[in-house]
């Protein structure tokens, strides 16, 4: 089924998606003329498939639980913001927080994503196969962030339990960041990842990978310039 | 929020597009700022003739005109909405002192190329009273305003010229523009309003006045300049685009062999001819980029 958003409203488009039949065999769709729309595929819910033709705005794909949801383009601040499940893939470029907050599911940015890349995020896997902004990991939870590129100021600053595997430069790492021995379960971790992105014949020791030195979980005066 | 948008043709064909294309653009970026708008136009330069965009108020245009006309005796004088394009040959030092003498009056701009109009209410409206679509030139910055640092005015709109042929749009706020206005003051550069752009117009100025380029003075403007901001500076032979470091304003950049174009978001370019073709980028933070000549 296709959608046209020069002619149907982004809010017809997306009731639409978020109230599929359970019974229903149709479940692949299209939406053409994206034209940056802010908030397309917001808060789908089932098992679908949805490719957007274009670039889109903000937000797309927020909230997401189970969809497969394919961008032909790029997209703009918070894809897959809070994402659940399911995966998100941007063929082209995603712009800041991509991932932000997410507690599930798999986004795949074949481009590079701008600042923020995975802030607070709590459970997502993040696969950039290009290179990554500044504050990228900020605060960042639970999942892991894999980054085939380079990663701008601040990487994994104030970190938490969360992963970051990147293959490039780190321009400089934020608080709290350092580098982590990588053993034989994160190197699983990591090829699982590469490969479904379509990765398979990346070199996983060429990555590096950084996590928490948990120097700032409890207040300590020597830090205080750190908080 | 704020919207901000340039455009910049490299393809002479599509001058006369210019309104077309820019219009679309601001009224795409309605959303973002409801409260006024504005834009700026260059079209190629005529020596020795300058052109004085103002604003009029409490008195008709007929009115206004003949009184003009008195004290400019060359003036060719354009009426669009509520401003007035007065093109003559006499030297800005004595126009701007004659139209700081009419209280109805309030100048917008100046320059050999440049037209600026401003007005409040909701951007869509605005552009439809001055008729944008009928422009042509060589390129374009506008603006659409949610207010926060000054009142909803026209002077609290963008863009700011504080110079010949300059203008500034900005989404974002200063926190350092009360010092630096009182530091650009006391240089001689005239800032008008309360609004913290002008202050970064005027700051600007300042450097273009010590023979910097627009390039150069951004950059220095990136330790100047305390507060967040996407900043697009246009000048007669072209326009730049600089975000703060920390780069919470957010600007995409479109560039096909016909034309630049930049705006707060996409979906602002997305009518423009072979978009879906362009090269696609977010600005870096804290770098300059500059098209022109």
């Amino acid at each position: 089924m296709k959608f046209n958003l020069k002619k149907d409203s982004l809010r017809d488009v997306n009731d639409h998606l978020q109230n599929i039949d359970k019974k229903s065999n149709n479940r692949s769709f299209v939406i053409n003329n994206p034209d940056g729309n802010h908030s397309i595929c917001a808060g789908l819910k089932d098992e679908i498939e949805v490719t957007v033709d274009g670039h889109a705005g903000y937000y797309c794909a927020g909230m997401n639980m189970n969809a497969q949801i394919t961008i032909n383009g790029n997209v703009g601040t918070g894809v897959a913001e809070n994402m659940m499940s399911g995966t998100v893939h941007v063929k082209g470029n995603a712009s800041q927080s991509a991932g932000a907050t997410a507690h599930g599911g798999t986004l795949i940015v074949d481009g590079d994503t701008s600042s923020r890349c995975g802030i607070s995020m709590k459970g997502i896997d993040i696969i950039v196969k290009g290179s990554v902004g500044h504050m990228s990991a900020f605060m960042a939870q639970s999942g892991n962030l894999v980054i085939c590129g380079d990663a701008g100021d601040a990487l994994g600053d104030s970190i938490y339990e969360a992963k970051i595997f990147i293959s490039g430069k780190v321009k400089s790492l934020g608080a709290d960041c350092e580098e982590k021995k990588i053993t034989e379960k994160d190197k699983k971790i990591l090829k699982s990842l590469l490969d479904k992105s379509g990765l398979n014949d990346k070199d996983i020791n060429n990555f590096k990978m950084y996590g928490s030195a948990r120097k700032l979980y409890n207040f300590n005066i020597d830090n205080v310039s750190e908080y | 929020m704020c919207g901000i948008v340039g455009i910049y043709l490299k393809n002479k064909k599509l001058n006369k597009d210019l309104g077309k294309l820019l219009t679309g653009m601001m009224n795409n970026m309605a959303t973002r700022g409801p409260d006024s708008a504005g834009f700026a136009i260059y079209s190629p330069e005529k020596k020795n003739r300058y052109k004085y965009s103002v604003c009029f108020s409490e008195t008709s245009a007929k009115e206004i005109k003949s009184q003009i006309i008195k004290k400019i005796k060359d003036a060719k004088i354009k009426v669009i909405a509520d401003h007035l394009i007065i093109e003559t040959t006499l030297a800005p030092a004595k126009v701007l002192d004659i139209i700081k003498k009419f209280k109805n009056l309030s100048l917008v701009g100046y320059g050999n190329s440049i037209e600026i109009f401003k007005q409040v209410g909701n951007p869509k409206d605005v552009v439809k009273n001055f008729n944008l679509e009928k422009f042509s030139g060589t390129h374009a910055i506008g603006h659409t305003r949610m207010a926060t640092e000054s009142a909803i005015t026209t002077d609290g709109s963008h863009p700011y010229s504080t110079g010949k042929d300059e203008c500034l749009v900005h989404n974002g706020s200063l926190s350092n523009h009360n010092n630096l206005r009182r530091t650009l003051k006391k240089r001689g550069i005239e800032i008008r309003s309360q609004n913290d752009t002008e202050v970064a117009a005027g700051y600007i100025s300042s450097g273009l006045l010590n023979k910097k380029s627009l390039k150069e003075t951004l950059i220095d403007g990136l330790k100047d300049l305390d507060g967040f901001y996407t900043f697009i500076s246009g000048t007669k032979s072209g326009m730049a685009i600089v975000r703060d470091e920390i780069a919470c304003k957010p600007a995409v950049v479109a560039e096909t062999k016909d034309y630049v174009a930049i705006a707060s978001e996409f979906q602002a370019m997305a009518h423009l001819p072979n978009v879906n073709k362009a090269k696609i980028f977010e600005p870096d933070p804290g770098l300059v980029y500059s098209w022109g000549k």
